[in-house]
């Protein structure tokens, strides 16, 4: 498989096509920067069937420009009769052989990587002690937030997903309200996330690719969920693996003892956290209500690229600010999301003290950083 | 041809459903008709299959629990016998005897009323009995509508029968009302062939688990 | 539109057309109001590009713009694309092979008014309490989670329009298998002719699965079933499956026609007989048949398994082998031929290009493990407009501009003509070719607002501009419509002077009953075989005689407003329970009344005898010295 994907690159002529599409988007987003096996394999699908596909445009485009130039009728004259030509059984035969073998060359690989990408033997894989030796993350997807679940690891993060590179990462995905559709376009094609059933699929997060986009992909949600469906993004932190695994293990440190606060305004805004009842919804502890829980677990979010998501900080001000945005503005940010008042959220019952303190509190949410 | 032409059984043509240009196209557009309308019990068969037995918890009944035999083949022998009674009142029309044409759709509609009356009985057991409602579940919604479309189905062919048949008592047999016979038996022998694959579907194959 | 009409009152003329079963008069009613819902469509897209031309933009809520969005392509598609194709089938295809109507000239006006009010009771949702807002695929979980009766007016709205289509597609199969005149064989139909046909057949076998699919979400959504509430047994996959089965063979519904009138148009300005007759035909037959078996390419990330995904995926490949026949066999047609660049035919030439550009993208979406990338991104978009504008739309306004004469007996100006033309094509490859890149980019689809920072801005700002252009160019055919209407130049039979088929040997417009002699057809393109041969006329297959006609009628109408009325009742009667009784008490016997009114309707027409009339062979003579004008 892969020394045929090499030889069609190096038999295309139009591998300077590749090189121009490649300058298309960012490297954190874009597919045309493949930047994953999973990715990679597509994007040179992508680019045979592009190449094909131009081969086929190039021949009807001459056809076509001979045509409309040699046959007007202030060429051939306004009162010429044409022969009145029935058809021909050669082009007939031609044109509808030719376009089956261009398509055998294309629909050859096609199957053969559908069944590929969808191979999960690995998943059966087990070591000495019978535990699995893939790396599995169970994925959630909620109105307008992502839950990430490592069941074999005992700890849950929410919208920053962590990943080690270069190995083969299984999601398995669904969704707890509507249908979302899981999709890191640098690194691989999506999957839906229904609400029926799991979807399995695996990615791998190629390391020097990843350094290149500065070790943070882009996620999105790509099926219409409702207002916010185009805010629904998320974010992807790739590791390498020894930092993966004291990543991990950071995680289930934390799990085990509960965090003391930093400061009094951090203490404040954890009382502030009981009293409001966030803790109803957002839970802070890495262990804690994974795959039930109604928000997003918040115990890294003070090492979250994002606030909600979306919301992008530079310092540690901004960083402030944007949390008091959300929780004043939530419904205006990302409208419909589920932080309401029908869910017990009162924003109006926050003073600018609380405020204050749990914006401190929820900054101090830290497990892996200092 | 006129249409209001009166005829004897001697006059009569071979095919009057087909003679007039409006009597063809209406037998061809009815064929026609009846293609869209398998395409959608075979939708609804596929989704009936697809949520079979699916169900919230395990205190609801399921198939194999609630279907029993020998009410569903009674109701299968009401429409298959309706089926021939009607190609009889179809014989007749095309002989031009109007009064044993009649006679037979009566009997037709009246196995067919029968029909309807076990299956608001049987809907109705299952209802009481086992609290399997078109709301209980899905598979509830989907055993509730593709039974019942077939259901409504009946209703309007018995009323499309009736109607003809009050409409025409005075009048007699034409070339104008005879493609409205032979469509309308066209109809029921659908249903009916509808109501066998519902028998062997949900009923037959619902019994074996 | 004849002299006759404009001496006739307003309100005549209205009641001329509400109570119509002429199947010129009804593609009149099919143009103007797919015409108008074109318009509307048009305005949401206009919005959609609006707010998406710079980042994080707030010219619409997140809210409005799913509407917007979810509106756009259910407008665009049930209400403008497939009722204009309607038009054309309705005014052209009976004059196409040598008809006096219809098979089914009742059921034709029936077709129209569901169709009408369908569309109308779905764009009323704007004022009642806002659209529906699922996206015009309305997936089951996300439209049983949407508030308000915006769902509910897509369900209902499109039932009833789904009739509409269900016997206008009927009605076309039996006109074209029952009512060809003498001579005109299944291989000498005119191309058009035989495109309605097999997408009328894929409209009989494709409505019924979208027919059930509403049916199953207005019971969950209005009588509490369950059949996608996955926490009492129910499946939302069902909905997809349903929906794509209608929803695939529905693309080919609207690009075979667009086809059939390319066909018409290459062969009449390049004066010369289409190139393969026999297998444009069979390559059409065969598009049909195969838009049956790849529906689930629509699902390949819904995660159907590999061998579902490998199956679809090649069957999806194979139908480029039928649509590559065709391009090839246009492209011969016009070779050797002699090409004059009439607006119809400028409309055809860019087709070739822009509709290969659609075909390809198609076959790389076909292959499924790159689909994983395309799929829900802009590149999706860029393809099916590439599709839709650069087949069917094109088509349409070619359509428009060919047909306007034999329709309304005057010819649009063709200079304005050109420059509608050139601003919609130029808009049009602008608007979206450069979303091909969107969409590779990383921006999915049906997005409501996209950050900055990621790379998206300059194309979309490209991209607005270019449906700024589309958008002046549907405006200059707006104007030359009111300046032609107003000048209103009368034409003779033939106004393109190149025509073959039998229409152009008729009056613009033809006679209400289009032949006074049913004609003699004698081969394919038959005006043309009598031109080449020195007639101005066709040979007739029969003497003059009285001919049969059908009597107009008001129950088509008042059917349909039953139903419209009743939509409303079906749709409140849940807040009426759901309030216990209490408020929207008037919605039953709504429901109640809207039922009666259409049963009754039925009724009516069931009982009273329509043995239509007699127009008589003195009348007909009379009418030949006024020049076979009504």
């Amino acid at each position: 498989m892969k020394y045929g994907l090499k030889k069609w690159r190096l038999l295309s002529l139009f591998s300077a096509l590749a090189l121009i599409l490649s300058g298309c988007g960012e490297p954190f987003l874009s597919t045309l920067q493949p930047a994953g096996e999973v990715a990679q394999k597509q994007y040179n699908l992508m680019i045979l069937s592009t190449t094909i596909m131009v081969v086929v445009i190039v021949v009807v485009a001459i056809v076509f420009i001979l045509t409309i130039t040699k046959f007007r009728r202030s060429k051939v004259g306004e009162d010429t009769i044409p022969k009145q030509v029935e058809g021909s059984h050669t082009l007939e035969v031609l044109w509808t052989v030719i376009p089956i073998i261009l398509l055998l060359v294309l629909a050859v690989p096609t199957v053969a990587l559908t069944y590929d990408l969808a191979d999960q033997s690995e998943l059966e894989e087990v070591d000495e002690e019978g535990n699995r030796t893939a790396l599995v993350i169970d994925v959630r997807a909620n109105l307008y937030w992502w839950e990430f679940n490592y069941p074999d690891l005992g700890i849950v993060t929410a919208q920053d997903l962590v990943v080690p590179t270069d190995q083969n990462v299984y999601f398995n995905v669904i969704a707890s309200d509507v249908k979302h559709s899981f999709w890191i376009p640098a690194v691989g094609g999506k999957i839906d996330t229904n609400v029926d059933n799991t979807n399995t699929f695996y990615l791998n997060f190629d390391g020097e690719k990843a350094a290149e986009a500065d070790n943070l992909f882009y996620g999105k949600c790509a099926e219409l969920c409702g207002p916010s469906h185009a805010l629904m993004d998320f974010k992807v932190q790739t590791l390498a693996p020894d930092e993966f695994d004291s990543w991990v293990t950071a995680m289930q440190e934390a799990a085990e003892e509960e965090q003391q606060p930093e400061n009094e305004l951090a203490a404040r805004g954890a009382e502030v956290f009981q009293e409001q009842a966030c803790i109803a919804c957002h839970a802070v502890s890495p262990d804690d209500r994974a795959g039930t829980s109604p928000g997003p677990n918040l115990s890294t979010f003070g090492e979250r690229s994002r606030v909600a998501g979306i919301l992008e900080h530079d310092n540690d001000e901004e960083f402030a600010e944007n949390i008091k945005e959300w929780m004043l503005n939530a419904d205006l940010l990302k409208p419909g999301n589920q932080m309401n008042e029908t869910n017990g959220y009162n924003k109006d019952a926050l003073t600018d003290e609380d405020l204050d303190a749990l914006t401190e509190y929820l900054m101090s949410l830290k497990v892996y950083t200092e | 041809m006129d249409t209001q032409q009166k005829f004897t059984s001697r006059t009569w043509p071979e095919s009057p459903e087909k003679t007039t240009l409006e009597g063809k196209n209406k037998f061809l557009g009815f064929w026609l008709f009846l293609g869209g309308e398998t395409v959608l019990f075979a939708s609804l068969f596929a989704t009936y299959l697809a949520l079979k037995d699916q169900v919230p918890n395990s205190e609801h009944y399921l198939a194999k629990d609630m279907f029993e035999l020998p009410l569903v083949f009674i109701m299968t022998m009401l429409l298959l016998t309706s089926s021939l009674t009607s190609v009889y009142a179809m014989y007749h029309m095309k002989n031009h005897n109007f009064q044993k044409m009649n006679t037979w759709l009566l009997v037709t509609v009246g196995l067919g009323l029968t029909f309807l009356g076990f299956e608001i009985y049987e809907f109705n057991h299952y209802v009481h009995e086992f609290h399997h409602t078109f709301t209980s579940s899905a598979f509830g919604s989907a055993f509730y509508t593709l039974v019942g479309f077939h259901g409504a189905h009946v209703a309007v062919g018995l009323g499309w029968f009736i109607l003809l048949m009050i409409r025409n008592s005075k009048r007699g047999l034409n070339l104008y009302n005879a493609p409205k016979y032979f469509v309308a038996s066209l109809y029921w022998h659908f249903i009916d062939v509808v109501w066998v694959f519902i028998f062997t579907v949900v009923y037959l194959m619902g019994m074996v688990g | 539109m004849s002299t006759v009409a404009q001496k006739k009152g307003f309100l005549a003329i209205l009641w001329d057309y509400l109570t119509t079963v002429d199947h010129k008069k009804i593609a009149i009613l099919y143009l103007v109001s797919g015409g108008f819902f074109f318009l509307v469509g048009g305005i949401e897209a206009m919005v959609i590009r609006i707010q998406l031309a710079v980042p994080d933009n707030s010219f619409v809520s997140a809210g409005l713009y799913n509407e917007i969005l979810t509106m756009h392509g259910t407008t665009m598609i049930f209400l403008a694309a497939m009722p204009i194709l309607f038009a054309f089938m309705n005014a052209i295809v009976p004059l196409q092979i040598g008809a006096r109507d219809v098979a089914f000239p009742f059921l034709n006006a029936l077709g129209f008014w569901l169709f009408f009010f369908g569309g109308i009771f779905l764009n009323l949702s704007w004022f009642l309490g806002g659209a529906p807002d699922a996206g015009w695929t309305s997936y089951a979980s996300l439209s049983l989670f949407s508030e308000g009766h915006g769902i509910d007016f897509y369900v209902l709205g499109l039932q009833i329009s789904g009739a509409g289509s269900l016997i206008a597609g009927i009605n076309f199969l039996v006109t074209i298998i029952n009512m060809r005149a003498p001579g005109m064989t299944y291989m000498r139909m005119p191309l058009f002719t035989w495109s309605t046909f097999v997408a009328s057949a894929l409209i009989l076998f494709a409505l019924p699965p979208l027919t059930v699919g509403l049916f199953l979400m207005l019971f969950d959504r209005m009588f509490g079933a369950n059949f996608f509430d996955v926490t009492m047994g129910g499946n939302t996959v069902i909905w997809e499956h349903l929906f794509w089965i209608f929803g695939h063979p529905e693309v080919y519904i609207l690009i075979l026609p667009a086809f059939g009138i390319f066909s018409d148009i290459f062969s009449t300005f390049s004066r010369k007989r289409l190139f393969g007759y026999s297998s444009m035909v069979f390559a059409t037959v065969l598009i049909g048949f195969l838009g049956f078996m790849v529906w689930a390419h629509h699902m390949f990330t819904t995660g159907l398994g590999a061998t579902a995904n490998a199956i679809f995926a090649v069957a999806t490949m194979a139908i480029a082998v039928p649509t590559g026949v065709k391009i090839f066999n246009w492209l011969l047609t016009m070779w050797g031929g002699s090409i004059k660049f009439t607006t119809p035919m400028l409309y055809a030439v860019a087709f070739i290009p822009s509709f290969l550009a659609g075909g390809v993208t198609g076959v790389m979406l076909a292959a499924a493990p790159a689909d994983y990338q395309y799929h829900d991104t802009y590149f999706v978009v860029a393809h099916f407009h590439y599709v839709i504008i650069g087949g069917v739309v094109f088509a349409i306004l070619a359509g428009t501009h060919f047909y306007w004469p034999k329709i309304f007996g005057t010819m649009l100006n063709e200079t304005l003509g050109k420059i509608t033309f050139w601003l919609f094509l130029i808009g049009f490859h602008a608007t979206f070719f450069i979303q091909h890149f969107l969409g590779l980019m990383g921006m999915p689809r049906r997005i409501w607002k996209f950050l900055p920072g990621q790379g998206l801005d300059l194309f979309n700002a490209i991209s607005t501009a270019g449906a700024f252009l589309m958008a002046a160019g549907t405006l200059v055919l707006l104007y030359n419509v009111i300046v032609t209407s107003r000048k209103n130049v009368r034409v003779g039979n033939d106004p393109w002077g190149d025509g073959r088929t039998l229409e152009w040997s008729l009056s613009s417009p033809p006679p209400f009953y289009n032949f006074k002699q049913l004609p003699l057809v004698r081969g394919l393109d038959p005006l043309w075989i009598e031109k080449m041969e020195g007639n101005t006329k066709m040979t007739p297959a029969e003497p003059i005689d009285d001919i049969h006609m059908p009597n107009g009628s008001i129950i088509p109408f008042v059917m349909s407003l039953g139903l419209f009325i009743a939509a409303f009742g079906a749709m409140y009667q849940v807040d009426w329970r759901a309030s216990g009784g209490e408020e929207f008490v008037w919605s039953l016997p709504v429901l109640i009344i809207g039922m009666l009114i259409t049963i009754g309707s039925m009724a009516t027409r069931s009982l009273k005898d329509d043995h239509g009339f007699h127009i008589h062979k003195e009348d007909l003579l009379k009418d030949e010295e006024k020049g076979g004008k009504e």
